[in-house]
């Protein structure tokens, strides 16, 4: 059953009818499914992201999460547990002194009882591999350990899926890694849904599905690998394809024999060494 | 000599229970109108460094030199050295506040108490250097696009008429063609105006791209000070420090761990297709 079902989604801008900053958007998530949205500034990625927990209502179209829908008030915290957000900047997502005190944020507003926070919280930071920084406190972590707690916080409010707009942005290689590393794992390992929005398109090739937005519009979606095989349309978007994608490209165009849909410096090297 | 500093220290918060020493004896020149990149991890110390350089912070200990400036010496007033460098911190435009774009950018050189008609002709002449229409000066800044909001509050810096500027991360949360778009912009700064352009990333695909030096901060010292040719060598170094090379580097580098007779460094793409073209022609040769 989809956990994100999307049909006919159109958002305004503040109200103005004629700048659309989301247009008949139909789309639907699979439990599990591990879905990056690349696009460029402007293109309604955020909106869009706003849509899946309800910080933004359609002004046309339904969205459903977990077959809740959005507009239902009475809904609203369901929706919100549902679908956990993380966003770029992890100093203004941090509210406590204390890393376990941050993570147990979420779940003390929801009223569950003491003992369970603390094996939420527990849990939440083994996932992420922070429990050893339990008590530690976060503004002297590194940016991606603030990341993994940010999402230590969401897990411990056991979301279905976990939305991350631009999380990686701010950080630095190794803090990118840790996240996008933490994110794989628990769609691997645990089947947790994740949607990432991205600007980097070597995090996007590590998704199963890319959707991509032009002017609030889907207009190109796929397996990576479908993806950024539209080197053209991508371009003309202003987006870009990986590096080892563009050098395999290029490889190819003055004759080497190499397959398509190359996509990470491992596959381009294997194929060059075979 | 722009800036010179000399065995300097940096403590935040000297003397007490809460102390961290920020910066360790950093011996570092940087001459007029040279492309330097700095990369570190999070918490290396390259923000308290920057931070040194238009004396929004003076040193613990050591001496600093800048644009002429002796910001080691407590009595020297700062004021003008932070017109002469220009900061541009990460996403500045969280920091448009104007009406109008015009009035935004024209901020810096009316507190400078400058004539109408310059502060106008410095504004067009800010918006013209980042490529922006000067028609859009009429505006709301916050009718515009992330990263037309992003050169705003660049052109509101360069109407300072800085010879040095710093940029923090400016292409964080912009677009392939954004990116591209100020990092050209930047350069060309750099290359036509002769102004001297200190560069703090992440990427690491900008630094090999873009700067002429390459500064490695690590723990509050510099461990690595040269081009980016020569320190993109340290490939195994800088990921222990959290860094990385470029992609194009660690194709040529994982090739190389397979046999293959390539240089240990591609800066760009081209240079990786090369040094691939090359080796096969060579192997089809022998």
């Amino acid at each position: 059953m989809p956990i994100v079902e999307i049909s006919g989604l159109t958002h305004n801008y503040e109200g103005d009818a004629t700048v659309l900053a989301l247009s008949g958007i139909d789309v639907s998530i699979n439990a599990g499914e591990f879905v990056a949205v690349i696009g460029r500034n402007g293109s309604g990625k955020s909106t869009l992201a706003k849509h899946l927990n309800a910080i933004l209502l359609p002004d046309e179209g339904r969205v459903l999460i977990n077959g809740m829908d959005t507009r239902d008030e009475a809904l609203l915290w369901l929706i919100r547990q549902s679908a956990g957000m993380v966003f770029q900047n992890p100093d203004n997502q941090i509210v406590a002194t204390v890393v376990e005190e941050d993570v147990a944020f979420g779940p003390e507003n929801l009223g569950v009882p003491t003992p369970d926070i603390h094996t939420r919280v527990d849990e939440s930071l083994r996932q992420v591999d922070m429990l050893e920084y339990r008590g530690h406190a976060p503004h002297l972590l590194s940016g991606g350990q603030k990341q993994r707690v940010a999402i230590a916080g969401i897990l411990a409010m056991r979301p279905d899926m976990i939305v991350l707009d631009e999380a990686t942005a701010m950080l630095d290689p190794v803090g990118r890694e840790e996240v996008m590393g933490t994110l794989i794992r628990l769609n691997r390992e645990e089947g947790m849904t994740v949607i990432i929005i991205t600007h980097h398109m070597d995090e996007a090739v590590r998704a199963d599905r890319v959707l991509v937005l032009d002017e609030g519009r889907i207009v190109l979606q796929g397996t990576p690998t479908e993806v950024f095989a539209q080197y053209e349309i991508l371009q003309r978007l202003g987006l870009d394809v990986p590096t080892a994608a563009r050098l395999a490209r290029e490889l190819r165009d003055a004759g080497v024999v190499l397959p398509a849909g190359i996509l990470t410096v491992d596959q381009l090297v294997g194929a060059l060494c075979l | 000599m722009p800036i010179a500093l000399r065995n300097v220290s940096f403590t935040y918060m000297p003397g007490t229970p809460f102390q961290r020493h920020a910066l360790r004896g950093i011996s570092l020149d940087i001459e007029d109108g040279e492309f330097v990149g700095i990369i570190g991890q999070t918490g290396s110390g390259k923000s308290t460094l920057v931070q040194l350089f238009n004396g929004l912070l003076r040193p613990t200990s050591g001496e600093a030199e800048i644009n002429g400036i002796i910001t080691s010496k407590p009595e020297v007033k700062l004021r003008r050295l932070r017109q002469q460098v220009g900061l541009v911190f990460q996403f500045p435009e969280h920091q448009l506040f104007g009406e109008t774009v015009e009035f935004d950018v024209g901020f810096g050189p009316r507190n400078q108490g400058l004539p109408d008609d310059e502060i106008a002709a410095r504004v067009r002449d800010a918006l013209t250097l980042v490529d922006l229409d000067p028609e859009i000066g009429q505006r709301s800044p916050f009718d515009l696009s992330g990263g037309q909001m992003r050169r705003v509050a660049i052109a509101g810096v360069l109407a300072m008429k800085p010879s040095i500027l710093i940029l923090d991360e400016p292409t964080a949360g912009l677009d392939p063609r954004g990116r591209d778009e100020i990092l050209e912009k930047i350069a060309s700064l750099q290359r036509e105006r002769g102004i001297t352009v200190i560069l703090v990333t992440h990427s690491m695909e900008d630094v090999a791209r873009l700067v002429d030096r390459l500064v490695v901060v690590h723990r509050g010292a510099i461990s690595y000070d040269g081009s980016p040719r020569e320190v993109f060598r340290h490939a195994s170094s800088l990921t222990d420090m959290g860094l990385s090379v470029p992609q194009s580097t660690l194709v040529l580098q994982a090739l190389r761990k397979r046999g293959w007779e390539v240089p240990e460094v591609a800066l760009t793409e081209e240079e990786a297709r090369q040094a691939i073209l090359t080796f096969l022609q060579r192997r089809d040769m022998a």
